[in-house]
């Protein structure tokens, strides 16, 4: 009875909360204005590429007699190759990412989360097959496929710090990791690298609270993990802002380093931000890898 | 009670508790303030990274000595500390008697007595002992014992007199019967007459306090007119070191207003008791003074008055003419020029010349014929207060002037020919004078008994010649008459004004009947030949403080008495007026010396010593507290809770709760409101009630205005006079209440400048126009309005500009319907032909003075609605709308002027135009 209750309430929960989130992804995908979303070649298709003078070898039936009759070569109408292309999504789950240094920003989860969906719904907007990396969410393409990935992306892990999924990665397919990257980058640099061996190409996205970058603090403090695994006591926290920030600008320096070998993209995001800005840099380096 | 310097503790034990204050500091110094857990997943980063400095576990210096001091402050309040504690009086269980001198000596800090012998009679009240409080200046009478709180109460209303104690010696005999008291006597420290045998009395009756104030004691003595300039003299005790006074010599200025005409500083050289200076004024001026007093001392023996002594008459002297190259001492003017020479100014010259110069006194000798234009010209300036004195002569004997009918510059009609006596040819002896009668001006003056009379001329009997006769012969003919010619008077000698027909011009009397007519004035102090047989009425009176008061119904006093006796209770110290003289009657006598007491040893205490006792207690708990309220603050700091803005924050919270006051800052935002639009205003009376009437009404009528003119003025704003610019402002309105501030002296300079540039005052007593009465409303504009330039006023005439600027009118109500006041006509406005209305004054009157409570009928709320009641039903409304007529023509007049005025013009444009 109980159990049934909890879980009501909590899928009661969870189906209040999931509508915004899709409503905020697609209010902030709507403000993405789609340009051509061809691949710029000739191939398979619906949508006209060009005509081209018939060689031979092409198939009698392949020929345009409507474009040909208004000259006296003949032609052959070519679409645009559009290959639907699979985007594999990671969205940090971890406790860290909970973190908000202030009451009136929401966690960088959030931020995450709504940045990973709307990337999402652009895509599949434009007949891409998206997906969760990890086996759960396998890329399909289709409206349905946001509203699983709403669900799949609204879960929570207990660590304290996110380590990318390896599996799943689709084989020339493009990935997306978002995360604050504040944990063990041995994590990262095996996703990177499983990915690479796969043909994938993609994008890392790192979001950050301001008060991670600015490390505001100061007095006697322990700071602790957000599960309370880890902690570290200061007697006077100010003294420690210059060496974090100095840490801080060597972990993202490293993240870029990383990225940039494996030809990937990295930007970092802040919370405090407004998300359009990231989203259509998500969209347009997706698009160069593409 | 333990005593440090001049704090002592009531609790010291407590102070023992200062030795835990190490303890405190060890404690503290061991224990770091407490940690703070914070979430943060960058603590990866942070992981192995070392403090730099060791040193924040413990707590900082500055806020180890800042918790010692909160700590120490309260363990000091808890102790008990008072400053300046009372030494503990012997506990006595005698009756205490309180004597208070009660002086005009006493005014300058009777305050200060008053709260110190309050202080005195609550400690005896709280140890049983009865009270009494007895004035010395008051007649003698046995005082009776209380209980302390009714004393206290009659002891806080009472007020020195402006005189000294009349009857010590009484006050000795009568406390003789008191049997055993202890006294505590507040003295001013003069020696008055009496005090030793007091002084004798009170150390035999028990034990005997003297109380004396530390401050020296300051008076002016009555001011003479010598050598052409002002000679004033000040008197202090004790003779310290060297010391300047201000003394300010007042007077009514040319508008009526009583003001500061001239100020002369007197310095005392070391040791001096005495400080004299000569003040030189223009006669005008001199004129116009009404008293001296030394600037910043309240007290009426710093102040002194003025009378007649100081000025000085125009007379102008025409003589017959004639004779001019005749001997000097027969010169019909030589003696009357002798006696007036020192006292008057004199004029010479053609009748025609000196009437312009407009003076107080014509005196024709024997002059008889006179042109047309001459006697009116005469007649005219009589009628409006001069007075001709007129003597008689063989011209005027021989004329025919005043023979059938009566002259019209002679009092009476005159006999042909005159008479002469105890001539070589004559019947009689020379005729002596009769003694004056009671209702001559001469009443009481000694006749001396070598002046006679050999010559006259003779009036004509007459019903009324009884009357206008001043001074006759023995035989009973009239020697002098006198008739009243409008506001002035006629005065005739029957005899020369030189020695040929009478001894009279040789002797004393002569000038003394000058003086009495007022031709002449007293060069000095009046003695009692000089006042005697008059009756004197106050005034006005001055009270201890050097305040003139008015009199009320003192009864009148004789001359002798006035000239002779010292100020007492039948006999306060003031101005006393007869007809047509007035004689001041100081505190301070020309003769007067300030003497200091003399007590006997161990009697007198100092003053310094009798320093209010003040508890600490609340001071040093406060202290601490503001000292925690600080550590909170820095251990905040410390522990890093307190982030910099939200100290900022913080600061600027307490800053604001501290200037919260100050906070209405003069800037330009106030001008830039009050000059985008027209704006109404009221003055800020400083009753949070009146001032929210004054607003709701001017707002009543700003939005008649806004509904019924083109006059569309914004919200009214509030104007304190004290701070803010009122040049921006066309009109104020003024409601007057009974304790209303006065204004500063810069306050006043704004509102004459404001007044004198074309802005309008409505003041309003809200009394249904008492104005020239007795409300304490109207009390109160008369002190604020006396600082004021406000030109001469009358009440409103009907032709006045105000009843036709928008509405035709004739009353002006509010809430109530009294008459208002405004600037008078000038006496010169004519009618203007086939205009119902004068010419009158060109610009707007600057006050319009009423009690008829305007704004309470002009107040509306935020949705239209009348606040306050007018009256009762149609009646009432329709008087409601009347007052918001009134509002709309009085706004009208402020802005527009004179224009309506010019319809005085209308005819004679009309009439060009028609050319």
């Amino acid at each position: 009875m109980s159990l049934t209750a909890d879980l009501r309430g909590r899928a009661a929960a969870l189906g209040q909360t999931l509508p915004p989130l899709l409503a905020a992804a697609d209010h902030l995908a709507q403000a993405v204005i789609l340009g051509d979303h061809g691949r710029r070649r000739a191939g398979m298709g619906d949508e006209f590429w060009q005509y081209r003078q018939a060689h031979s070898g092409d198939s009698a039936r392949m020929i345009d007699w409507r474009r040909s009759a208004l000259s006296d070569t003949h032609f052959v109408r070519e679409r645009e190759w559009q290959a639907a292309q699979s985007v594999s999504l990671w969205v940090d789950p971890s406790a860290s990412m909970r973190f908000s240094g202030d009451k009136s920003r929401p966690p960088k989860a959030d931020r995450a989360q709504l940045l990973a969906l709307a990337l999402a719904v652009l895509l599949l907007r434009g007949g891409e097959r998206v997906g969760l990396l990890g086996a759960e969410t396998p890329p399909r393409s289709g409206r349905a496929q946001a509203e699983r990935l709403a669900l799949a992306l609204t879960a929570e892990s207990a660590e304290d710090y996110g380590r990318p999924e390896t599996a799943g990665v689709p084989p020339h397919g493009r990935v997306v990791l978002i995360s604050d990257f504040l944990g063990d980058l041995a994590g990262v640099e095996a996703a990177l690298a499983a990915a690479t061996d796969r043909g994938a190409r993609g994008v890392i996205l790192q979001v950050l609270d301001p008060a991670e970058e600015d490390f505001p603090f100061d007095g006697r403090t322990i700071f602790e993990s957000m599960s309370g695994a880890l902690r570290h006591e200061t007697l006077r926290a100010s003294d420690l802002r210059g060496r974090y920030l100095v840490r801080l600008a060597e972990r993202k320096a490293r993240l870029a380093d990383l990225a940039r070998a494996s030809g990937w993209h990295m930007l970092t995001h802040h919370s405090a931000a407004p998300p359009q800005p990231a989203l259509l840099w998500l969209y347009r380096a997706l698009e160069a890898a593409l | 009670m333990f005593m440090l310097g001049p704090l002592g503790f009531t609790a010291p034990l407590v102070l023992l508790g200062l030795i835990a204050l190490p303890v405190l500091w060890l404690l503290l110094r061991a224990v770091p303030p407490a940690p703070i857990r914070r979430r943060f997943p960058g603590v990866a980063l942070l992981l192995g990274l070392r403090d730099e400095e060791a040193e924040a576990d413990k707590t900082p210096l500055w806020l180890l000595l800042l918790r010692a001091a909160a700590i120490g402050a309260a363990i000091l309040a808890f102790a008990g500390p008072v400053l300046n504690p009372q030494p503990v009086e012997p506990a006595s269980d005698l009756p205490l008697l309180v004597l208070m001198d009660g002086t005009w000596a006493d005014a300058a800090d009777w305050p200060r007595r008053v709260e110190r012998a309050q202080v005195l009679v609550e400690a005896a009240g709280r140890a049983g002992r009865t009270v009494a409080l007895a004035r010395l200046s008051d007649r003698p009478e046995l005082p009776l014992f209380q209980s302390a709180d009714a004393v206290a109460a009659r002891l806080a209303g009472m007020q020195p007199h402006p005189f000294g104690p009349v009857d010590l010696a009484g006050w000795a005999a009568l406390l003789q019967q008191a049997g055993a008291v202890e006294t505590v006597w507040y003295s001013d420290g003069l020696d008055w007459p009496g005090r030793a045998v007091l002084q004798a009395t009170l150390l035999d009756a028990g034990r005997l306090r003297v109380f004396e104030a530390p401050r020296p004691l300051l008076a002016l003595r009555p001011v003479r007119f010598q050598d052409g300039a002002v000679q004033i003299v000040a008197l202090r005790l004790p003779a310290a070191g060297e010391q300047a006074v201000e003394v300010s010599a007042r007077g009514l200025d040319p508008s009526g207003i009583d003001r500061e005409l001239a100020r002369a500083t007197l310095t005392f050289a070391s040791g001096a008791t005495e400080a004299e200076t000569a003040l030189e004024l223009p006669p005008e001026l001199r004129n116009r003074l009404t008293r001296f007093e030394i600037s910043g001392t309240r007290s009426a023996g710093a102040v002194t008055l003025t009378d007649d002594s100081l000025k000085r008459r125009k007379v102008a002297l025409i003589g017959g003419g004639a004779d001019a190259e005749g001997l000097l001492l027969l010169s019909p003017t030589h003696y009357l020029r002798q006696a007036l020479q020192p006292v008057a100014d004199l004029l010479e010259g053609g009748l025609k010349d000196v009437l312009q110069a407009n003076p107080d006194v014509i005196v024709l000798t024997d002059v008889a014929r006179m042109t047309q234009a001459e006697s009116d010209g005469l007649a005219t300036w009589a009628a409006k207060g001069g007075l001709l004195l007129r003597f008689a002569g063989p011209k005027l004997a021989a004329s025919d002037i005043g023979r059938g009918a009566a002259d019209p510059l002679l009092p009476v009609r005159l006999r042909e020919g005159g008479r002469s006596l105890g001539g070589a040819m004559s019947w009689g002896d020379p005729k002596a004078l009769a003694p004056f009668g009671k209702d001559s001006p001469f009443f009481g003056l000694p006749i001396p008994p070598e002046v006679t009379v050999k010559a006259q001329v003779l009036a004509e009997p007459d019903p009324d010649l009884a009357a206008r006769t001043i001074a006759a012969l023995a035989d009973g003919t009239p020697l002098v008459t006198r008739k009243p010619i409008g506001q002035g008077q006629v005065v005739l000698f029957h005899v020369t004004a030189n020695a040929d027909w009478s001894s009279l011009p040789l002797s004393g009397l002569f000038v003394q009947m000058m003086e009495r007519l007022a031709v002449s004035t007293r060069p000095g102090q009046p003695e009692a030949g000089d006042l005697a047989g008059r009756i004197f009425a106050p005034e006005r009176v001055l009270d201890a403080y050097g305040a003139l008061q008015d009199p009320g119904s003192l009864p009148g006093v004789a001359g002798e008495d006035l000239a002779q006796a010292q100020p007492g209770p039948a006999l306060l110290p003031g101005l006393y007026a007869d007809e047509d003289r007035r004689v001041a009657l100081n505190v301070i006598r020309p003769d007067t010396a300030l003497s200091p007491a003399v007590w006997r040893a161990g009697v007198r205490q100092d003053w310094q010593e009798a320093l209010q006792e003040r508890a600490l207690k609340g001071v040093f708990l406060a202290g601490a507290l503001l000292l925690l309220l600080a550590d909170v603050l820095a251990a905040l700091r410390v522990s890093g809770r307190l982030s910099g803005s939200l100290a900022a924050r913080l600061c600027v919270a307490l800053l604001a709760l501290g200037l919260a006051p100050e906070a209405r800052a003069q800037d330009d935002g106030f001008a830039i409101a009050a000059t985008t639009e027209v704006r109404l205003a009221h003055v800020l009376s400083g009753d949070r009630k009146l001032d929210d009437l004054a607003d709701a009404g001017l707002r009543g009528i700003g939005a008649r205005l806004f509904e019924r003119t083109t006059i569309e003025p914004a919200e009214p704003m509030a104007v304190d006079i004290e701070r803010d610019e009122l040049a921006f402002f066309p009109f104020l309105y003024w409601p007057i209440s009974a304790d209303a501030p006065l204004p500063s002296v810069a306050a006043y300079q704004k509102l004459n400048l404001y007044l004198r540039s074309g802005g309008m005052i409505l003041f309003d007593t809200r009394d249904a126009g008492m104005v020239g009465g007795t409300s304490l409303e109207a009390k109160r504009l008369q002190l604020i309005a006396s600082g004021l330039d406000i030109p001469p006023i009358a009440p409103i005439a009907p032709d006045h500009v105000l009843t036709r600027t928008f509405y035709l009118l004739q009353d002006f109500p509010g809430r109530h319907d009294g008459p208002i006041w405004v600037e008078a006509p000038p006496p010169d406005a004519v009618q203007a032909e086939g205009m119902p209305f004068r010419s009158l004054n060109d610009g707007v009157t600057p006050v319009v003075i009423g009690g008829n409570d305007w704004a309470a009928a002009w107040a509306m709320d935020d949705r239209g609605i009348p606040l306050y009641p007018v009256g009762r039903g149609s009646a009432g409304e329709r008087q409601r709308e009347i007052s918001y007529r009134f509002g709309i023509n009085l706004i009208m007049h402020v802005l527009t002027g004179n224009y309506k005025s010019d319809q005085v013009h209308v005819p004679a444009l009309l009439e060009r135009l028609g050319q």
